[in-house]
């Protein structure tokens, strides 16, 4: 049994529980939905943008880039029920290769996120948020927010491999909130105090939404800074980083397992 | 050739001797039964036979393979029931069944034709296509055996599975649990269910702190602990201190009450022919007893005197 097809399985695993219990993914995308509502209509007037432009189609690529953000939260606490319920020992003790538990979860949480952004996506254009730019460019948009889930997507087996507990799981839905909203997703940096604005121009977010919103043709809220001019390699670097820290580190949460 | 080896296990946790020295050897086709206190080690046992823990010395070989060195071949030979029935919950039956196969290695139609099989061996087929959290604790844990038995496995480890299971379900798993056995499965059975290791197995392995401290059939070990036993029962509570003292002198042997049952318990190194001992004694005292019983001692009472004499730590 290759890996790769090991992992397929348990992607279809989860894709099987979408068609069983649909209501669950269902509310996530209305939360997306209802979140986006909520920014862009009930808060969205108060926010102005330095450098200009519409608020709803500043705040799109963000919405996009949060909630690949908020996704470490439904890897974390996948692991961690797998973990806890032995399902994973069960896999362990099975004949395929050691990489197929965190292969099925990359399938699965990739699919999911990648329904939610076209969600978000069909949702803005009906709000009025508007691609400006040339399709490479979009595509490209696309592919740099699926790129932050990707990396987040290990944060979240690391800490689901590593806390395996119901309050771990609460923890860290808890703390991307602050996380999410210390970036420019929502609001420009440049309304921020200045150390706060600086530090949020610093969270790998920011970078990803920040690009998107470049190759999108929206407006960015950001005039001048690190940020401004290289958006779209800090959306490629940061998400390698956090991959280059975290996977190493879930290969190890998955070894420890050993005991 | 024993189907399953344990030699010299050693499995520290910091300060903790889970495994310290553990042996075991369990010839094919049988139920064996590890019993052993919370925390004995019984659950480190099944992982590092399992393959699921590295230990630190010892060696251990399942179905004639080292589960250190080629635990992808001890993976293809065995089934894990670990203490949680680990199934999916919200898939149905079936796909849970097809899925460990399809990841066993076997095609779509090969795993979809095992799992028709297994569910009506299991009598699970009317129930193939709910949502598994929809299941019965005694209907889960029988999937989740099922699920441990695709490929045939030459031993299943089950890991206390009756724990937290009403007496149905857990009736419904023992008769699994030989079935299982009599179509030629090894098995190898941890539980802190005394009668549970009385009932399935036909070897038991007493283990404490890490290791065994006894071996036998469950007869053996129950002579292990002395001859059989009398338990009077006594009509009225206040009388039974009393009449314990006098059945005590009478019969020459110590007696142990228990004030809940109004119940005097006495060995007799002897057998059968003792208790007219006891029954002249009662009828000299002028006490007929609510109940007289004469029985081997139960592997509780075993279990006590065994764990007794070893050395505290």
């Amino acid at each position: 049994m290759t890996t790769l097809r090991a992992g397929w399985i348990i992607t279809q695993r989860e894709l099987a529980h979408w068609v069983r219990e649909p209501w669950g993914p269902i509310f996530n995308l209305l939360f997306s939905v209802m979140l986006l509502l909520v920014f862009g209509f009930l808060f969205g007037g108060a926010i102005d943008i330095p450098g200009g432009g519409d608020y709803i189609t500043f705040l799109l690529p963000g919405m996009m880039a949060l909630s690949m953000m908020f996704g470490v939260e439904s890897t974390a606490t996948a692991m961690a029920n797998d973990a806890r319920k032995g399902i994973t020992d069960r896999f362990r003790s099975m004949p395929i290769g050691s990489g197929s538990v965190a292969l099925g979860r990359v399938g699965a949480d990739m699919t999911n996120s990648a329904v939610e952004l076209l969600v978000l996506i069909v949702g803005g254009l009906l709000i009025g948020w508007r691609i400006t730019s040339d399709p490479g460019s979009a595509v490209l948009a696309v592919l740099l927010l699926l790129l932050l889930r990707f990396a987040v997507l290990w944060i979240g087996i690391f800490l689901g491999l590593t806390f395996r507990g119901e309050g771990a799981t609460t923890a860290v839905q808890v703390l991307v909130w602050p996380i999410g909203f210390l970036s420019t997703a929502i609001v420009s940096a440049e309304t921020m105090p200045a150390w706060l604005g600086a530090l949020a121009a610093w969270n790998p977010l920011s970078a990803t939404a920040t690009a998107a919103r470049q190759l999108f043709g929206n407006p960015t809220g950001i005039t001048e800074g690190v940020l401004a001019d290289h958006a779209v390699l800090l959306a490629i670097g940061w998400p390698l980083l956090l991959v280059a820290v975290f996977a190493p580190l879930s290969a190890r949460a998955y070894r420890r397992l050993r005991g | 050739m024993n189907t399953l080896v344990a030699e010299g296990l050693r499995k520290r946790y910091g300060d903790l001797h889970a495994l310290d020295g553990f042996d075991l050897h369990i010839p094919p086709g049988v139920i064996h039964g590890l019993l052993g206190p919370n925390g004995a080690g019984k659950t480190t046992v099944v992982k590092a036979l399992t393959t699921l823990i590295d230990v630190d010395g010892g060696t251990a070989t399942v179905a004639g393979f080292d589960v250190r060195t080629q635990s992808a071949q001890v993976r293809r030979r065995i089934g894990l029931i670990g203490q949680n029935a680990a199934v999916d919950e919200v898939l149905g039956g079936r796909q849970n069944l097809v899925m460990f196969g399809r990841l066993y290695g076997l095609g779509k139609a090969a795993a979809r034709e095992r799992a028709d099989e297994l569910l009506d061996t299991f009598g699970l087929t009317d129930a193939a296509d709910r949502a598994v959290s929809t299941y019965s604790g005694g209907m889960r844990r029988r999937l989740d055996i099922a699920a441990g038995l695709i490929l045939t496995p030459a031993v299943l480890f089950l890991d206390e599975p009756t724990t937290g299971l009403d007496p149905r379900a857990r009736n419904e798993v023992w008769a699994t649990v030989r079935e299982t056995a009599a179509r030629g499965t090894t098995v190898l059975l941890t539980t802190q269910y005394l009668d549970e290791a009385d009932q399935l197995a036909s070897e038991i392995s007493v283990m404490n702190h890490g290791k065994i401290i006894a071996n036998g059939t469950p007869e053996a070990l129950k002579r292990q602990v002395g001859g059989d036993r009398v338990t009077v029962t006594i009509g009225q509570r206040d009388d039974l201190h009393h009449v314990a003292g006098r059945l005590a002198e009478a019969v020459g042997e110590p007696a142990v009450t228990d004030d809940d049952t109004r119940g005097v318990t006495f060995e007799l190194p002897a057998g059968v022919t003792a208790v007219s001992g006891v029954v002249r004694a009662l009828d000299d005292l002028g006490v007929t007893p609510e109940d007289l019983l004469l029985r081997r001692p139960t592997l509780d009472e075993v279990f006590l005197t065994l764990t007794e004499k070893e050395p505290a730590r």
